[in-house]
């Protein structure tokens, strides 16, 4: 009983703060209401049992990723945006498509969740550690191709053309 | 003791030969001469690319081996799409040897994205699980999102980049929704586990909402309708030797993931958003090339027509049935050779700054530069699916497979749309032949001859063109191994 309550009142939260993201028109406001995202998403790990991944988001999401977004923020000066008069497709298509969307969405997991087996696995930092570095470690070692491909993105996308 | 093995490292090796030539050529970039030449360094990507094909051959000796704890699988399907990866990328960067150099684009970042970007595309044909496939995506897809903008004196590049990134990042969240499900439904994101899984779990609608939102990731990936629109302009943009890379490696790679998804797992529920999206995308696709007065957006239109032929090959595929399965695996690797020939003409002829890239540019082509015009045509012809040519039998192959399925209204949606395409097509070639150049002596465009690599790439193309169109047979018989390992 008391794990529902808190579940649907750290549920609305993160769902509420996703939203105030989006409907911000400061970068600043937006970064911080990620921030509330984020550490409720942590909040709703830790009711499922999964005390490090909660740990890892905090420190990880909430903690490194949110102070480089602010940080770019800042060195942007990035100002209030401008609202683009919104395009008729948009509304016409947009809107009701979102909606059936959602409401597909919304009435299979209302349905049909909540079946899977996930074994013995319970989120802690050993049985994560053996994951990373035994079963995904292939994934794990790939991902610095990915990173390397970012940097050098940045590198020559952002470079001073000369002549 | 160290549970990897050396097969471990063989299931990845033209990945790891991939990635190491594109730090060698990272490294090699610093002790270019200022000024010099930039093409050794493309030389030595070319050897990388020749140099994973070796290492493909070296995997195709003991298929069907699994690595790294299940995670990637060489069979003949991953064999297959690792060929056409390479030998696509072999031509791409043949293509762009001089093309850089014209554009004054920065050779060393260019040619080691190529090659990592194709690290991520291999991987992609090769994995069997979700997690795994979905990194690779993103290598694949984030080397093209920074190739597409690597035209840095001309804004629409930086606009091409700018929007494929913005659009592709979208879609790729879809797609992470999808797997995200897939795990909520069935405990597993590993391809080979799911199949089972949902065999003996009976219904559940989840795998549905799973099954769809990969779809439009994946869709986004292969330019199929409704999820195409970002492809005129992003071909447009682009630089043209980057189009043929990724109008087809990447497209290729996509299209085994989608094969691998649905059905080596045989997941429920793709037939009708895969009918949909092949009969959109026909038509779509098709529709929107009759109006481009530029060549690379009405090539752009036309791969998306393209996918849609190919969509039709999906939903032919039954169960146990490799009709349809091996039909879509030939026509991407049909379809990889005559799209890299075309565009890497356009390349060819596009000029400093891509100014040439109208179809009236193309006037009188064929008395300035006769070889060039003829093999344009010929790998048009192609693409209208032409017998003799690659283009046709890609095509019969894909419709009679949907024949014995019984999708008779598709077949026929195609076989119009085969008309229609046919009128754009030969608008190229009319114009090439039957026109004369109204200012062909004021600014000297397309006096330059074509080198040597651009020579030989585009002999390739047109070569492994006509293979196709007349010995369709050992390579059709290769796909149908490929098919049959992915149901196993």
């Amino acid at each position: 009983m008391m794990h529902t309550v808190l579940f649907i009142i750290f549920a609305v939260v993160c769902v509420a703060a996703a939203i105030n993201l989006l409907a911000q028109r400061h970068p600043i406001n937006s970064a911080l209401s990620l921030i509330v995202v984020m550490g409720s998403l942590a909040l709703l790990y830790l009711l499922l049992g999964a005390e490090f991944v909660a740990a890892v988001q905090i420190i990880i999401y909430a903690g490194a990723i949110m102070v480089l977004f602010v940080f770019t923020i800042m060195l942007l000066n990035a100002g209030e945006e401008e609202l683009s008069k919104s395009s008729r497709v948009a509304i016409v298509f947009g809107v009701p498509a979102v909606a059936v969307i959602v409401a597909a969405l919304a009435y299979i997991l209302s349905r049909g969740a909540g079946t899977a087996a996930l074994g013995d696995f319970i989120g802690g930092p050993k049985e994560i550690g053996r994951l990373l570095f035994r079963d995904f470690l292939l994934p794990f070692e790939v991902t610095s191709v990915l990173i390397l491909i970012a940097i050098m993105g940045a590198v020559v996308l952002a470079r001073r053309e000369e002549r | 003791m160290n549970p990897i093995t050396n097969t471990d490292y063989v299931t990845i090796l033209p990945e790891l030969v991939l990635a190491a030539f594109g730090l060698i050529v990272m490294l090699v970039e610093p002790f270019v001469t200022k000024g010099g030449s930039r093409k050794p360094l493309g030389y030595l990507a070319c050897l990388g690319a020749l140099a994973s094909l070796a290492a493909t051959w070296y995997q195709a000796g003991s298929p069907y081996t699994q690595g790294f704890f299940k995670m990637v699988l060489v069979d003949h399907f991953s064999v297959f799409f690792h060929v056409v990866i390479a030998l696509v990328l072999f031509v791409a960067l043949l293509g762009s040897l001089d093309y850089v150099e014209r554009q004054h684009i920065r050779a060393g970042e260019f040619y080691a994205l190529m090659l990592f970007g194709a690290v991520g595309m291999d991987l992609m044909s090769s994995a069997t699980e979700l997690v795994l496939i979905f990194i690779a995506l993103e290598i694949s897809s984030i080397s093209t999102y920074i190739l597409a903008g690597m035209r840095r004196r001309v804004a629409i590049s930086a606009e091409a980049s700018l929007k494929y990134f913005l659009l592709g990042s979208f879609a790729t969240g879809f797609f992470l929704y999808g797997v995200s499900l897939m795990f909520g439904a069935t405990g597993t994101t590993s391809i080979l586990a799911i199949g089972p899984q949902l065999h003996a779990g009976g219904f559940n609608p989840l795998v549905f909402a799973a099954v769809a939102l990969m779809f439009v990731g994946l869709g986004f990936k292969i330019a199929s309708a409704p999820f195409h629109v970002w492809t005129p302009d992003v071909y447009e943009g682009a630089p043209a030797p980057v189009v043929a890379f990724m109008s087809t490696a990447p497209k290729a790679a996509a299209f085994a993931v989608l094969l691998r998804v649905l059905f080596a797992a045989w997941t429920p529920g793709w037939f009708w958003p895969v009918w949909i999206s092949a009969a959109l995308s026909m038509t779509l696709g098709n529709i929107g090339a009759l109006r481009q007065t530029n060549i690379k957006r009405m090539l752009a239109y036309s791969s998306i027509a393209h996918a849609g032929y190919l969509l039709v090959a999906f939903a032919a595929s039954k169960a146990a049935d490799t009709a349809g399965i091996s039909a879509a695996i030939f026509y991407t690797a049909a379809y990889a050779a005559m799209n890299v020939g075309a565009f890497l003409v356009i390349s060819h002829l596009a000029g400093e700054g891509e100014r040439f890239v109208a179809i009236d540019d193309y006037a009188g082509l064929s008395r300035r530069q006769p070889a060039v015009a003829a093999s344009l045509a010929l790998l048009l012809l192609s693409l209208i699916g032409i017998p003799a040519t690659g283009g046709f039998f890609a095509k019969f192959y894909v419709f009679s497979a949907a024949l014995q399925a019984n999708l008779v209204g598709l077949t026929i949606l195609g076989l119009i749309n085969s008309g229609i395409a046919a009128y754009y097509y030969l608008r190229v070639i009319v114009v090439m032949y039957m026109r004369e150049h109204p200012a062909e002596h004021e600014h000297g465009h397309g006096a330059e001859r074509i080198t040597i690599p651009e020579g030989v790439a585009l002999t390739l193309s047109v070569l492994a063109t006509l293979y196709l169109g007349i010995m369709p047979n050992r390579v059709l018989q290769l796909a149908i191994e490929a098919a049959k390992d992915l149901l196993r």
